[in-house]
């Protein structure tokens, strides 16, 4: 269903990028003696689509939140490159997060608009971009007037609106039906080759991680840590006969028995925690 | 295709029971009401014929509609001195219950001192407030608005502050995130997201001011000064003008309705688009 673009061909083996961001030794406690994270170093590279993949309680969303700045870590250092400043930064959450009583044109504008970018100014990049996420003609309806998959393309297109290097996405497709995630995976993809951002995605599925990743980080908990990490050795781009290819399937079961053994060296996964 | 047609054309007997129970439900909630109303009125009317009761006890409801009509000028100049109080002292609550709450919303330091005394203002019957700002308050009409005002901005202040503090989470940490000042965030995310819960003080609030300038009235206007619709009924009391009394007890009954209905309607408009509130049931 999705053309093929041809344009970029990028394959996970080959990781040319510069570090955008380097964690060294980030940990993170809380006072109720709780310890989300603990010695975490993690390279992310220019262009990558990095997983962090993981059970409850790994400190995969704290992790994102610390790279976002909305929590400080309490121990270790975030090294940025040095071109990337905060602007440089866009956040997809769970859940689509819209401001209700807006438009989708003036929800997608609203991080412009908050860098004193008028409404007229900021038309051409919003509209192109509400067209890039199949949301064209939709501009004037409410959040309410949408279906759960395009609130979220609404929140993907918001994330982007500023151009940023670095996409951060917690668990953004986890509360949609398996027919609008693989869709919304397809076309991720398709935005990520063509735009040339770099993605930080937090997931719980296996699936997932092997469609859309170069790079999975599979974490384990108490304490939240790395537990290892690997490349996804698949050409891109990545469309639909990948996801029933036997090397899909390969990868997925290797990522599997990394991701269970994560999870049997946290004592198993009985006390998750959200 | 032809099937679909059929299947959409003849409905089952469960479908048909519901839609003719619903057809039933929107009449009677207008056709109920009113004939409740009317069969009140009705036996009011026989109460009054039945036992012989004299007008200046109780008057029937003919008499009353006539003196409505026969009153009329002179209620309906003192129900505008009421209204021009109860407008105004709506607004006044409108403007110190939302100011005094995105003042509040600033800090929770600020929220924590001096929310308590909003509370006092509250919880204190006016009437027996009223002797004091009698001797503080030279002006008649400042004295009615204050009494009216702290009667009405209590719904508005608490309903408002609970609003602004019940911003989602997550869109408080976008706003973060794109650097958004104090101010951005106030006005494009704290005073919508309260909206809502604005607009249902601003419901009881509107309703509290006519009790409020009413009230005020009663307290303040022994002295003859005042001619809003309270000293009419307190005129109409000592010279057992019951027709009267009646007539003006109406009127303000009538008008708290109406500011009712106009203040929902205004909600409604304003929050139909989004607000799960304004949004019609749908099976």
């Amino acid at each position: 269903m999705m053309p093929q673009q041809a344009s970029i061909v990028r394959t996970g083996a080959v990781e040319s990028g510069n570090p955008l961001l380097v964690l060294r030794g980030v940990g993170k406690s809380f006072s109720n003696g709780v310890v989300a994270l603990k010695d975490v170093d993690l390279t992310i590279k220019e262009g990558d689509f990095v997983s962090l993949l993981g059970p409850s309680g790994c400190g995969k969303s704290t992790a994102l939140r610390i790279i976002a700045g909305l929590s400080s870590p309490s121990a270790g250092t975030l090294g940025w490159h040095k071109t990337l400043g905060s602007d440089g930064v866009g956040f997809v959450f769970q859940e689509p997060t819209l401001l209700p009583w807006a438009t989708v044109f003036d929800n997608v504008w609203l991080p412009l608009r908050l860098r004193g970018v008028s409404r007229e100014a900021a038309r051409p990049a919003v509209m192109e971009l509400l067209e890039r996420v199949h949301l064209a003609g939709f501009e004037a309806a409410v959040p309410r007037e949408l279906s759960g998959g395009m609130k979220m393309r609404v929140s993907i297109a918001r994330g982007l609106v500023t151009k940023p290097r670095l996409l951060l996405m917690d668990e953004p497709f986890a509360a949609l039906d398996e027919i609008t995630r693989f869709r919304l995976n397809n076309d991720l993809l398709e935005l990520w080759q063509d735009e040339r951002f770099t993605v930080v995605f937090v997931t719980h599925s296996v699936f997932e991680s092997v469609f859309l990743s170069n790079r999975i980080v599979v974490m384990a908990a108490r304490p939240g840590r790395v537990f290892e990490e690997f490349a996804v050795d698949a050409p891109y781009p990545r469309d639909e006969a990948f996801r029933t290819s036997t090397c899909y399937a390969a990868l997925c079961r290797r990522a599997s028995a990394v991701l269970s053994s994560a999870i049997h060296s946290t004592g198993g996964a009985s006390h998750d925690d959200d | 295709m032809t099937t679909i047609e059929q299947a959409n054309a003849a409905l089952d007997p469960e479908e048909t029971r519901r839609v003719r129970a619903e057809r039933l439900e929107r009449l009677g909630r207008w056709l109920l009401p009113l004939a409740i109303m009317l069969f009140a009125i009705w036996l009011w009317d026989r109460v009054c014929v039945w036992n012989e009761i004299p007008q200046y006890i109780l008057p029937r409801p003919g008499v009353v509609l006539a003196t409505l009509f026969k009153d009329a000028p002179l209620l309906f100049s003192s129900l505008l001195v009421t209204l021009r109080i109860t407008f105004l002292s709506l607004l006044l609550a409108v403007v110190g219950g939302v100011g005094l709450a995105v003042l509040f919303a600033q800090s929770k330091w600020v929220e924590m001192s001096f929310f308590p005394f909003a509370v006092i203002l509250q919880v204190t019957p006016i009437v027996a407030v009223f002797p004091l700002i009698n001797i503080y308050v030279d002006n008649q009409t400042a004295k009615l608005l204050l009494c009216a005002w702290i009667v009405a901005f209590f719904p508005i202040l608490s309903n408002t502050t609970l609003g602004l503090n019940s911003v989602d989470r997550n869109l408080r940490d976008l706003f973060k995130m794109n650097g958004a000042t104090r101010w951005q965030q106030l006005w494009h995310l704290r005073l919508p997201a309260a909206m809502p819960y604005f607009l249902g003080g601003l419901k009881i609030a509107g309703g509290l001011s006519l009790i409020g300038a009413v009230v005020a009235e009663f307290v303040a206007g022994a002295s003859g000064q005042s001619s809003g619709l309270a000293s009419r009924i307190i005129e109409a009391g000592y010279r057992l003008n019951a027709p009267r009394l009646f007539a003006a007890l109406i009127l303000i009954s009538v008008t708290g309705i109406l500011i009712f209905l106009v203040l929902s309607l205004i909600s409604h408009l304003i929050l139909r688009r989004w607000h799960e509130s304004a949004l019609k049931q749908e099976h």
